[in-house]
């Protein structure tokens, strides 16, 4: 006999915000109330049993006309991962120059998910140092 | 003192800025500049490291950075000018604008037209008196953001954040993956203001407690914050007796609204609108000063860039035109309102259309969050003459836009819009709801 | 943990340890410099002007409210003239823009004759009545429900940071030691005369001592064994409005004052913002300075009488001073417990006015005390002038950045403060050590955006100046450090890190 569990779910897909419930029974969803789309019920199958959430953050830069690159990573990861993920990335220190797009970290944590500089930072000394 | 002569030039070089010169280029204009006051171009955007940006303007989800890249780089393909580090100390009627630089030094600029994209400012405690001490530690959520996204320091370990506005639930978020602790977050409205999104990614995804209808009475600590007191408001805002409560923290991010940076535009008699802050505009973003435009957080404080953009390429274009005298012009211009169910509309002013233009775009915010709602337009004799379901509902802090052909308020005098609830589409919604339940 | 403290530490000897680095203090300490003297003038905060000369009411007092006879009448009519003589040269921003005491009853306007009596008497001229048209006519945003008014045409608007300041610069640079962060512990005391003051930065040996401690004065002169008189603190809430408002009013607006207080004022400032305030609320701690939100809805309610089209959505900030009352008159004179040791306490309003008068009064009390006043030669009356940007001329601004690229980077854009400024003020003798310190001097933090633009930049140039890390910055305080360090290393176990201590890089 398969345990069936009621999850509260709250949908972020388009304004109307509708709050429901998901069922799920062996990792899956099997039935949903109160959502009205299926946007919505695509996302709630993924958000119920294996929530994702991009990460962002920034990581040291050594040489550069500032002192931190944003990143991002390439595709969402499992959401218990993100904070070892910005731990990790805290620890990490690139030079510059950097171009956006630039892979940071090739592989965080091995979950196969890059991160890449959000942007452009040339080298030079920073700005606050000189006029 | 030097001197310098451009067709358009665009105050303020954030997602406004940038897209209105790009835009002024594409239109013709031949020398364009962008005066910009911090080192680097892309204003708020390189801040805000997050992501959610771009998904209508480029179909792909960036951070803000990633999009302020797209226009920098756009920009400088563009042949547009860019003088960085560099403050606008005024611009006069008729087009001579005094900057200053380190390296430009004290400029007079000769523009044909000039665009304001100045952007916006926090509002401080200072303007919601919140009374207590002031120790450090209180700080504006775009201000420590900053610190946090830009230098790499924390204004606090121990932090509570007022207002629940995005910018409030983004540096939640980041705060605690930063290492601080978020006790909570106080919105003083019985709903919160930002992205649901938001509120499931920044707060539930950190059980982060989001008070609403909560006001922050009083702030502690004497050379550092040490506490907060914390009250309930009842439905006219006002503290209910007796249900204070302190909460111990060092820090306090204050993400309670924002407010035009028009002091530019006010120093020299622009109109301004008293509920956005912003300039009155017509529907090529040209102000009460001929050859003024207006675009972007200036104008009204937006929630998405990707409309920022879009106006701002409105106003650049015309911009463009008027430097070129093809702007028709505005002396016959037709009011436009917002009526009830509506706290603003932008452009409050209808010129008449140019050549090629068959449709104009008019902004709005909800004055409350409703569910289904008809947008209605109403011509001076109160008949209905154009109308929008917006089946999804609405709320304050989502920006509504139509694009409504010229053809259909050709002859009203007067445009009022309204919003209101659609009681049939609600009804609907709800039988759906428990359908399946 | 490296020592923010100003550099130098206390003197191992000095003629005259002046205590207390608020305008009085700072005051005596300018006027003992003109004399050849060694003068320390110690401050327990971080900077000058940090007490009650930070937060009052700007007010230079023409002087008729004082009861004739008390060291407030003479010393507030003294004070008013010297500050028309000293105050340009000295750089203390003054605008003599008259003042009004508003009657709105008949009751009310029969005081208003007896101020203008008790006025002539104390010295101040040009006092004159005036019916409500006269008064509607000079300022149109009072209320029509007034009998007249009190109109006494030189009083006057200053800053009182500024004058601390100016005042503690000057010191400096005619020889006084200014040291911060340093606290009276103790007095040594040998057959009933002062020997030596003890600090929290080390021993002073010095005959003499002045007591301008503001709301501490009692606590220093305990530490002497003398209990003679008490300070009150008395808590007075203001609130500033933006400097768009300015037609609100053209001069000092007063109520008809009562036995406690000169009421709650509306009034522009120096620098061209409106401000309503102060109320008066007896508090315990000699550091309560908190708004309440009851005191501010007093001030409101209150200014509101005067000018009731007040535009409350125009304010800008709120701040609470306290007023070192110690009665009914200040406390000037040698103490009767240790010889050497003089008072000048329980400086309430006119506290600012009669500062420079104060000083001179000192002078003469350490004179009659037994101090040698010789005249310093190379006293200089005058600070240098420094340019501000934003009151110079376009062809001006344009040779300042010429020569200092620094003035072209606008760090206030509500201001316009540049980046030379700031430097400046901190460079300055008694130059800015914190963010307050900065504001204070050159205004970043006061305008509209209430330091959100300028205070990310402000601490990087504090840093960098001081050549101390962005975490060691601070507000005011001692302890008011405004940012902290990341954690500052990742770690993939997936264990909790400690939170990060502060860390200097």
């Amino acid at each position: 006999m398969t345990t069936r569990t009621t999850h509260a779910i709250q949908c972020i897909c388009c304004p109307t915000s509708c709050l429901g419930e998901a069922d799920v029974e062996d990792g899956r969803v099997v039935e949903t109330r109160g959502l009205t789309c299926e946007v919505g019920e695509a996302y709630a199958a993924d958000e119920v049993v294996a929530p994702k959430r991009t990460v962002t953050t920034t990581v040291r830069v050594t040489g550069g006309k500032l002192h931190l690159l944003p990143v991002v990573s390439e595709r969402p990861v499992p959401k218990e991962a993100v904070r070892d993920c910005v731990r990790l990335l805290r620890g990490v220190e690139v030079a510059a120059p950097i171009e956006t797009g630039r892979v940071i970290v090739a592989d965080a944590l091995g979950l196969g998910v890059a991160f890449r500089a959000s942007r452009d930072i040339s080298a030079a000394p920073p700005q606050s140092a000189q006029v | 003192m030097r001197e310098a002569t451009y067709d358009v030039v665009a105050i303020g070089g954030g997602p406004a800025g940038m897209a209105a010169a790009l835009a002024a280029k594409e239109a013709g204009a031949e020398r364009v500049l962008i005066i910009e006051r911090d080192r680097e171009l892309g204003g708020i955007l390189q801040q805000c490291i997050h992501n959610g940006f771009g998904l209508t303007r480029f179909n792909e989800e960036l951070t803000g950075p990633a999009y302020a890249d797209r226009y920098i780089k756009m920009v400088g393909a563009a042949g547009v000018d860019a003088w960085l580090d560099c403050t606008v100390l005024a611009a006069e009627p008729g087009g001579a604008i005094t900057c200053v630089g380190p390296s430009t030094g004290l400029t007079t600029v000769k523009a044909k037209a000039v665009v304001h994209s100045m952007g916006c400012r926090e509002r401080t405690r200072g303007a919601i008196r919140i009374p207590g001490t002031r120790p450090a530690g209180v700080f504006t959520a775009g201000a420590a953001q900053r610190m946090v996204n830009m230098e790499g320091y924390l204004p606090g370990r121990d932090v509570v954040i007022v207002g629940s506005g995005d910018i409030g639930l983004i540096m939640a978020r980041r705060l605690t993956l930063e290492g601080a602790r978020v006790r909570a977050v106080f919105e003083i409205m019985p709903y919160s203001n930002g992205l649901t999104r938001n509120i499931v990614q920044c707060l539930q995804d950190f059980d982060i407690p989001l008070y609403l209808s909560h006001s922050v009475v009083a702030v502690h600590g004497h050379d550092r914050v040490t506490g907060v007191t914390v009250a309930e408001v009842d439905a006219d805002l006002r503290v209910r007796p007796g249900t204070e409560f302190d909460m111990a923290c060092d820090c306090v991010l204050l993400s309670i609204g924002l407010i035009p940076e028009n002091e530019l535009g006010k120093a020299i008699g622009i109109q301004s609108d008293r509920v956005t802050g912003g300039a009155v505009v017509d529907q090529y973003r040209q102000t009460s000063v001929p050859g003024f435009f207006a675009a972007g957080n200036v104008l009204h404080v937006h929630d998405l860039v990707d409309l920022v953009s879009e106006e701002s390429a409105a106003a650049g274009q015309s911009a463009a035109q008027f430097a070129r005298g093809l702007l028709p012009d505005s002396a016959r211009q037709r009011p436009v309102s917002a009526g009830p169910g509506l706290r603003s509309v932008v452009p409050q002013r209808l010129s008449p259309a140019a050549p090629g233009r068959f449709s104009a775009s008019f902004y709005f915010r909800a004055s409350r969050p409703m569910g289904p709602s008809i947008l209605t337009l109403r011509g001076d004799d109160g008949a209905v003459i154009w109308n929008r379901k917006l089946s999804k509902g609405v709320k304050p802090s989502e920006m509504i836009v139509a694009q409504i052909p010229y053809a259909r308020f050709a002859r009203a005098e007067a445009l009022e819009f309204a919003l209101a609830p659609d009681e049939a589409a609600e009804a609907e919604l709800k039988s759906k709801r428990e359908a399946k339940l | 943990m490296e020592d923010l403290r100003s550099p130098g530490g206390v003197p191992p000897r000095a003629d005259v340890v002046v205590i207390g680095g608020g305008v009085v203090g700072s005051a005596i300490a300018r006027e003992l410099s003109r004399y050849r003297l060694s003068v320390a003038l110690i401050e327990r905060e971080p900077d000058v002007a940090t007490g009650t000369s930070k937060a009052n009411s700007g007010i230079l007092h023409a002087g008729f409210d004082a009861e004739p006879g008390t060291w407030k009448a003479r010393l507030n009519v003294r004070g008013a003239r010297l500050y028309s003589e000293i105050a340009e040269g000295l750089g203390i921003p003054r605008r003599e823009i008259g003042s009004l005491v508003v009657a709105c009853t008949l009751t009310e306007r029969e005081e208003l004759e007896k101020l203008i009596v008790r006025g002539r008497q104390n010295g101040v001229v040009g006092l004159e009545l005036w019916d409500r048209e006269r008064v509607l006519e000079h300022e149109p945003h009072v209320s029509r429900d007034i009998e007249g008014a009190l109109w006494a045409p030189n009083a006057a608007v200053a800053c009182p940071f500024l004058a601390t300041v100016a005042f503690a610069e000057n010191a400096a640079r005619n020889g006084v030691r200014l040291v911060t962060e340093c606290a009276v512990t103790g007095f040594d005391i040998d057959g009933g005369r002062l020997t030596a003051v003890r600090t929290s930065r080390g021993r002073i040996e010095t005959r003499f001592a002045v007591n301008a401690a503001g709301l501490y004065s009692a606590a220093v002169a305990r530490l002497a064994g003398d209990d003679s008189f008490k300070i009150s603190p008395r808590v007075g809430e203001y609130v500033v409005f933006d400097r768009s408002i300015t037609e609100l009013a053209r001069s000092v607006l007063f109520p008809t004052p009562t036995k406690v207080s000169k009421g709650i004022l509306v009034s522009p400032t120096v620098h061209g913002n409106i401000f309503i305030g102060p109320n008066a609320v007896d508090v315990d701690q000699l550091d309560h300075t908190e708004t309440t939100s009851s005191g501010l809805e007093e001030i409101i309610s209150g200014a509101r009488r005067m000018v009731p089209d007040l535009p409350l959505q125009s304010a800008i900030t709120e701040f609470a001073g306290l007023r070192a009352s110690a009665g009914h008159d200040f406390i000037i004179g040698e103490s009767p417990a240790m010889k050497g040791l003089v008072h000048a306490a329980g400086i309430q309003s006119p506290g600012l006015t009669s500062a420079p008068a104060i000083a001179e009064t000192i002078a003469e009390c350490l004179r009659e005390a037994g101090l040698e006043l010789k005249p310093n030669p190379s006293f200089v009356p005058v600070n240098p002038r420094r340019p501000k940007f934003a009151e110079a001329t376009r062809s001006e601004q344009a040779a300042l950045v010429e020569a200092d690229p620094l003035y072209g980077r606008v760090i206030c854009r509500c201001e316009t403060i540049t980046e030379a400024e700031i430097v400046a003020a901190i460079r300055a003798p008694c130059g800015a050590r914190t963010i307050d310190g900065v504001k204070r001097r050159v205004r970043p933090g006061c305008g509209r955006c209430q330091g959100g633009f300028c205070g990310p930049r402000v601490t990087d140039i504090l840093a960098r100046e001081l050549n101390i890390p962005v975490t060691a910055v601070r507000k005011e305080g001692a302890e008011s450090y405004l940012f902290f360090a990341r954690e500052r290393f990742g770690d993939v176990a997936g264990e909790r890190l400690e939170d990060g201590e502060r860390v200097h890089a």
